[in-house]
């Protein structure tokens, strides 16, 4: 079982299926913050399976979209943030 | 020998970004799940990309690695800080078995000032109070 199989079949899935379960609360969010929360997580595990992918089609490109998608997550939890908590404060 | 570290940092980091999707799921209050998302997310994505770093063997790939992880490492606590605030500003529930609320009585939602002065008469131990 070389290093490839591994990643490809074990870790790859395993990634995928935390998606999901993130997808999941996502959609079932009670409040917008979770959703906003599960949406940040969604990113963050996204670069994950990018640095995954990137190593077993050994192509450390990918790796720049990864950087550039941790930014977008940051960036989009502060705008929710910063405009929740705008529009508390002139209702 | 470096595909067998590869293989190691790479599950545990799997496990982390697993067990973190898991409490996302499972945990009963907004306040926690942001607990879950700073910690167990930058933990098991760091693992992930030094497993990266050691799999490539670059100079070029270890300073992208290393900008990845320092930006997470920065950002993941400003922003469950602000997401955190937000929450509380906006009024949501903390958990019904949740022990204590430090700012119960502080935040004062008309005027959306968070003071450090109580307003009863435990007054001991607050020295500046700051909006």
């Amino acid at each position: 079982m070389t290093l490839y199989d591994y990643l490809y079949y074990l870790l790859l899935p395993i990634l995928a299926i935390s998606i999901l379960l993130l997808f999941i609360r996502f959609l079932i969010g009670p409040s917008i913050v979770d959703r906003v929360i599960a949406l940040d997580l969604l990113i963050t595990t996204s670069v994950g399976i990018i640095t995954v992918y990137s190593i077993v089609y050994d192509q450390p490109t990918f790796l720049d979209i990864a950087m550039i998608l941790a930014l977008i997550a940051f960036l989009g939890t502060v705008a929710f943030s910063y405009y929740l908590e705008k529009r508390n404060k002139n209702e | 020998m470096s595909d067998i570290l590869v293989g190691i940092l790479a599950t545990f980091g799997t496990v982390f970004v697993l067990l973190a999707a898991v409490g996302l799921v499972r945990m009963p209050d907004t306040y926690l799940r942001i607990s879950v998302t700073t910690k167990a997310a930058t933990l098991g994505i760091g693992l992930i990309l030094i497993a990266a770093a050691v799999y490539f063997n670059d100079l070029s790939i270890t300073s992208r690695v290393l900008a990845i992880i320092l930006f997470i490492v920065l950002t993941a606590p400003i922003a469950a800080h602000l997401i955190g605030r937000a929450s509380y500003f906006i009024g949501i529930k903390l958990w019904d078995k949740s022990i204590m609320d430090d700012l119960k009585g502080k935040y004062k939602k008309r005027t959306h000032e968070l003071s450090s002065e109580d307003d009863d008469d435990s007054s001991n131990n607050e020295d500046q109070p700051n909006k």
